[in-house]
């Protein structure tokens, strides 16, 4: 299917089916239940999956290929956002062509903080795009504030002009995002029974888009390019000793993953229009660090699943309080309740990111390969359990 | 006259004259043998033929072009392939990964953006890189994880990376140092076949007298960062000069 061998077209279907109905699968609790606190079926928290999934793939493509591990990618992502906004103020409000403008700006700032970067390897190289990176916050943050707005970060107004649009719609409001009149916002609901499923236009919008970023990133391991860049990483000296001048092979997986969080960038504002600086933080880039490594750096599918899991947890565990916790554990005696929620309390609400840090800890170190090593764990030890059933000594697990 | 040509070349890390006025002629489909006790130049010389180092003064010349200047890769493109003392391979890929890379280098030159392509539609060069595999009798290995093999295969895996770019000059910087000996005669006969079968140019630097005699059409010893004499093996070994510098312990 599209040029990819029977095993990447199933996992692009299983990819695809998953998006396609992720407002069901993301709804599994009832409306009002104890646990509808854990679903994530809301169009928000499905966009920021998908947009943050292109971001980590596009991540992965340098990372996980090259091992070269930038540390100012989120600065890409805040230049689409800015470019992307620019695109609704000056020109229409259809993302299309804010999100082709998004694309190109994040690849030329790519291409110039790539080349700058990439004379240096290692920590060395990941120093550089920090710098580069946090030169450029400060820049969009205070320096630039005619083009960003500072930190109050760049809205749309009803002075903006507009050239292929309308300034301010007819009742005096700032017009919304939409696709050739499909508004971003739209969401249609479904009521069944006591779950309520929405589906967004936005979310689908994003997940097409995901979906073309994840066969494109499959293309690109799967091709010659891709091959070179695990080269690249395994041993430069024998790339050099081959005839194979490494430079542009990187730089082009530098920039290539530059357009795809620029790309990211651009989905983010066109889901809401604004952009701010704090979009290019250092712990925006350590972020996307994070998504690729929990995920699984340098498989397919490793980084859509980091992305999901840190969105899931930064919304899901971040939402839990005392109060919820004294809710859960009101079938304790008193003083073991308070003791309870008194132990679980750093660990929920704005504690989230400790709960975060220590399940990192542990993946890094019980699986390195990311989640995508413990599925690939858990299906081994299953298919032994098969094998031992069929009680055939001669079949041996694959691999 | 040689398809290398060194005339001259001279290297000096601070106070060591590492190489002074070093002559060598290689020529076309002979093995050529550098020997030379410990501290020589060898491993100098070897690194300014590749563009790794830059002699201070004389010229190297290959089929009539300078080298000098050039990086690694573009040398390399020129049609020079080196073999390293600790084999260097792409240790995170499969065998026949490996292959295919030198291959895509041969074909496509030192950069191309082929990122919307497949490898598994390139037939031909899979083909080219597994006939090059039973070669040199790795074929069935073609899908292990290179770094899992051991020494001698890893050396063999180099060696035919090298040999399926058909370079025109093959480099080899002691191939069977730190060998064991089993290692070191699987490499001996890997080179003889390889001698016997392609007509190919070889330079050898090598500590191995068995090696050495077993293999080369000429030899150049070196000491002290001069070349003592040039000669045909059968020469060489009984050369009053060259027991004196090199090979009085080892004979």
């Amino acid at each position: 299917m599209f040029g990819l061998d029977k095993k990447d077209s199933t996992l692009l279907l299983i990819v695809a089916v998953l998006t396609m109905f992720a407002p069901f699968i993301l709804n599994p609790f009832p409306e009002g239940s104890a646990l509808a606190q854990f679903n994530a079926g809301y169009p928000d928290l499905m966009q920021r999956f998908v947009i943050f999934g292109i971001f980590a793939i596009g991540f992965n493509i340098l990372f996980g290929l090259t091992g070269y591990l930038s540390f100012g990618h989120a600065a890409f992502l805040g230049v689409g956002s800015y470019a992307a906004v620019w695109m609704f103020k000056l020109l229409s409000m259809n993302v299309i062509p804010a999100i082709f403008l998004a694309i190109v700006v994040s690849g030329l700032f790519a291409l110039l903080i790539g080349f700058i970067s990439l004379r240096r390897s290692g920590i060395y190289f990941s120093i550089l795009t920090l710098a580069f990176a946090q030169m450029m916050f400060a820049l969009a943050y205070s320096v630039l504030t005619p083009i960003t707005n500072g930190e109050t970060g760049l809205q749309l107004t009803l002075n903006d002009p507009r050239v292929l649009g309308q300034s301010a719609t007819a009742d005096g409001s700032i017009p919304v995002t939409s696709l050739f009149g499909m508004e971003m916002r739209q969401t249609f609901q479904l009521d069944m029974g006591a779950w309520l499923f929405q589906f967004n236009v936005g979310y689908y919008f994003s997940a097409v888009i995901m979906l073309i970023a994840f066969f494109i990133a499959i293309r690109i391991f799967r091709s010659p390019f891709g091959m070179m860049l695990r080269a690249v990483k395994s041993n430069q000296q024998r790339v050099n000793y081959t005839g194979l001048n490494a430079r542009p092979y990187t730089l082009a997986a530098f920039v290539i993953s530059g357009m795809y969080a620029g790309l990211a960038g651009g989905l983010l504002a066109s889901m809401d229009p604004l952009a701010g600086a704090e979009r290019m933080q250092w712990t925006a880039s350590g972020e996307v660090v994070l998504m690729t490594i929990l995920g699984g750096a340098g498989t397919l599918i490793g980084p859509v699943l980091g992305a999901g899991f840190i969105k899931y947890f930064e919304n899901i565990f971040s939402k839990i309080n005392d109060n919820v916790l004294h809710e859960w554990f009101a079938f304790l005696p008193d003083g073991l309740e308070n003791f309870v929620v008194f132990v679980m309390h750093p660990f929920i609400g704005k504690g989230w990111n400790l709960t975060l840090g220590i399940l990192f800890m542990l993946v890094v170190i019980f699986l390195p390969g990311g989640l995508v090593e413990g599925g690939q764990r858990i299906a081994k030890l299953f298919r032994k359990g098969k094998a031992k059933d069929s009680a055939k000594p001669t079949t041996k697990p694959a691999e | 006259m040689g398809i290398l040509e060194v005339k001259g070349v001279n290297k000096r890390f601070g106070g060591l004259q590492a190489l002074s006025d070093v002559n060598l002629s290689v020529k076309e489909n002979t093995v050529h043998a550098i020997i030379g006790p410990n501290g020589a130049g060898k491993s100098t010389l070897l690194n300014c033929l590749v563009g790794k180092l830059i002699p201070d003064t004389g010229s190297v010349m290959f089929d009539g072009q300078s080298v000098l200047g050039r990086k690694p890769y573009q040398i390399n493109q020129m049609g020079i392939s080196r073999v390293f003392q600790t084999p260097e391979i792409f240790g995170d890929l499969t065998v026949l990964e490996n292959m295919m890379i030198p291959c895509f280098a041969r074909r496509d030159g030192a950069f191309r953006l082929h990122a919307y392509e497949s490898v598994a539609a390139e037939k031909e060069l899979a083909e080219k890189a597994e006939q090059m595999l039973i070669d040199v009798n790795m074929i069935e290995k073609r899908h292990m994880h290179s770094a899992s093999m051991s020494r001698g295969d890893k050396r063999r895996l180099e060696t035919a990376m090298c040999l399926v770019q058909e370079p025109r000059l093959l480099l080899l910087d002691e191939p069977t140092a730190g060998m064991a000996r089993a290692d070191t005669n699987n490499t001996i006969d890997l080179l003889k076949e390889i001698k016997e079968k392609r007509d190919i140019t070889m330079a050898i630097i090598e500590h191995d007298m068995h090696v050495v005699f077993s293999l080369a059409d000429r030899i150049t010893v070196l000491a002290q960062g001069t070349p003592l004499v040039e000669d045909a093996p059968e020469n060489i070994k009984g050369n009053p000069k060259v027991r004196e510098a090199y090979l009085g312990e080892s004979a």
